[in-house]
């Protein structure tokens, strides 16, 4: 009677969670829905079942250029995800590695640049970018983003370097292994898993940026959060096509995200949470 | 010999990263703060000349400025109120031994990849438009009249789309924490007669204290910082109706060109999230030793 009454509970819970988790996903999944309707369609009242036309994906493609704004998204995550990653792994691995009394305090004042709310500087860094020709240029944005992300970086690598055990460094050293020895072949190999996962998390967040995506570019450098923003004043029939090109914008990183639920939690937790 | 080589090598390994955030924090708050001081208007840039505090003055007395940091604080404690009471119910649900568990996380995580300015499109265009979203739609279908979210609404509208964006986060941090809960514990509550009311506030609340406090902290950091959500959507308005403080120091800067005042507006921001920053390395900074 016991089982029964579990399964019983089991399903149950298991209608409720669903439920819970169709409401949530609703606005995307009807985003794709209207995404393959005609605009027509998609002004005609709610359906779910659209006309499967990949029109409206076309459209943004020959009207709005939709290829310049997604190579920029590209170039600017992944670009800013490498730079903050050369500078960030030496400094992790040596907080990790050779800790100092200093390595705390170092840590939490990373930390708290992070705690500084971007419009504060928007002043200053809209005026450098003015007056030094940085302004819609895509290395101009991409070091931005490796600087807001910066601290995450460090943070999320610290937090992995950490768990690699020390006591196996000393039994290469015992064997022989050379400083250059242990890092190659002992260390690299043990923190890989934890870079991978530092970097996908900082591709989604440079990729999702929006602030100074959208106070920094006009056109040249503009990544998909600017362009779709641009999507604010509505031109005439343009539900299916806002759909499309929001499909577009987030697909990629929806599906990284999917992959990156452990890592989200430890890196936007600084390691609070794990 | 070979410590002192390495402690040499690390501090080499460490300066780029450190010498790179030093610049990063001193150089543009040393700008906004000199700013916050100089009458200095972009329409009007060769006139620039000392203001001594009138721009904090003039900031602060702008009537726009109590409405802002009014909406604010309804943003980030509407927000947080929503995220934080259906996160732990959310978290709990999906806890249970369910089907298609897998699936449920992923469709229930899936709001936060959403890029801010593509979600508040989204509910702006397809649920909550007067006439084309599906909230007009079910009105419609119940005989009601389609409400005009963002006209008539639009602090409301924002928290919504806010929420939605971030309940992600809170469910899944907080799940986090449910998962390292000690089952045998629960059981001898259960055991021990203790209600699954009693059993939620004596034992999985405690547990989840620490989760919530995070919760809350890294939250307020990013939602004291919204903007795309209301650029796309209401403009800040009607009026000043949803006006955060953020959106308010980017008007200044942007559309009034005023470089003093929005820099006096910026070091006002800097102080507010400094208040919320000291708990949050106060919570993350316990858990480095």
């Amino acid at each position: 009677m016991a089982r029964a009454s579990s399964r019983r509970s089991r399903i149950g819970y298991t209608i409720a969670a669903w439920a819970v988790a169709l409401t949530l996903f609703f606005p995307i999944l009807y985003t794709i829905i209207t995404s393959l309707k005609t605009e027509q369609e998609a002004i005609s009242g709610f359906s779910l079942i659209p006309s499967f036309t990949l029109s409206s994906f076309e459209a943004v493609q020959t009207q709005n250029n939709y290829w310049k704004p997604f190579t920029n998204s590209v170039i600017l995550a992944v670009g800013s995800t490498i730079l903050a990653l050369i500078v960030a792994i030496p400094a992790a691995w040596a907080m990790a590695f050779s800790p100092t009394k200093h390595t705390k305090n170092i840590l939490m004042w990373m930390l708290s640049t992070k705690m500084m709310p971007a419009v504060a500087v928007l002043v200053p860094i809209y005026l450098i970018f003015l007056r030094t020709g940085l302004m819609d240029t895509r290395i101009g944005l991409t070091v931005m983003l490796m600087l807001i992300n910066l601290p995450i970086v460090v943070w999320m690598l610290y937090t992995y370097f950490r768990e690699i055990p020390g006591e196996i460094l000393e039994a290469a050293r015992m064997d022989g292994a050379s400083l250059k020895d242990e890092i190659l072949y002992v260390l690299t190999p043990m923190a890989i898993p934890g870079i991978a996962s530092t970097m996908l998390l900082n591709v989604i967040l440079a990729w999702n940026e929006a602030f100074w995506t959208i106070q920094l570019t006009t056109t040249n450098a503009a990544p998909l959060s600017a362009f779709i923003a641009s999507f604010s004043s509505p031109q005439g029939l343009f539900w299916a096509k806002l759909s499309a090109a929001s499909v577009m914008a987030i697909a990629p990183i929806l599906i990284m995200g999917w992959f990156s639920q452990k890592q989200l939690v430890r890196g936007l937790t600084f390691g609070a949470v794990k | 010999m070979a410590t002192r080589q390495t402690a040499g090598l690390a501090r080499l390994m460490r300066a780029p990263a450190i010498i790179l955030l030093l610049i990063w924090m001193i150089v543009p708050l040393g700008m906004t703060l000199y700013y916050s001081f100089q009458n200095y208007n972009l329409l009007n840039p060769a006139a620039i000349s000392w203001a001594g505090w009138f721009n904090y003055q003039y900031f602060v007395t702008d009537p726009a400025f109590m409405a802002a940091i009014r909406n604010t604080l309804v943003l980030v404690l509407g927000v947080l109120t929503i995220t934080v009471v259906l996160g732990i119910a959310i978290a709990l649900l999906i806890d249970k031994p369910i089907w298609g568990q897998g699936i449920v996380r992923i469709l229930i995580i899936s709001p936060f990849f959403v890029m801010p300015p593509v979600a508040a499109l989204i509910w702006k265009n397809m649920i909550m438009h007067p006439s084309y979203g599906v909230f007009a739609d079910i009105a419609r279908f119940l005989g009601l009249q389609p409400v005009d979210w963002f006209a008539q609404y639009p602090l409301t509208s924002i928290v919504i789309i806010v929420a939605w964006q971030w309940l992600p986060f809170a469910t899944l941090i907080l799940l986090t924490a449910l998962q390292s809960l000690d089952g045998e514990q629960m059981e001898a509550a259960e055991m021990d007669g203790a209600g699954a009311i009693s059993r939620f506030i004596h034992l999985t609340l405690p547990h989840m204290a620490r989760a919530i406090t995070v919760v809350i902290l890294i939250q307020t950091i990013f939602l004291l910082g919204i903007y795309a959500e209301i650029l796309v959507t209401t403009n800040g308005g009607p009026g000043n109706a949803s006006t955060n403080l953020t959106y308010l120091i980017y008007r200044a800067a942007r559309l009034n060109f005023d470089i003093g005042g929005a820099a006096a507006g910026g070091i006002i921001a800097v102080i507010l999230a400094n208040l919320v920053a000291i708990f949050l390395m106060r919570a993350v900074g316990k858990n480095l030793d």
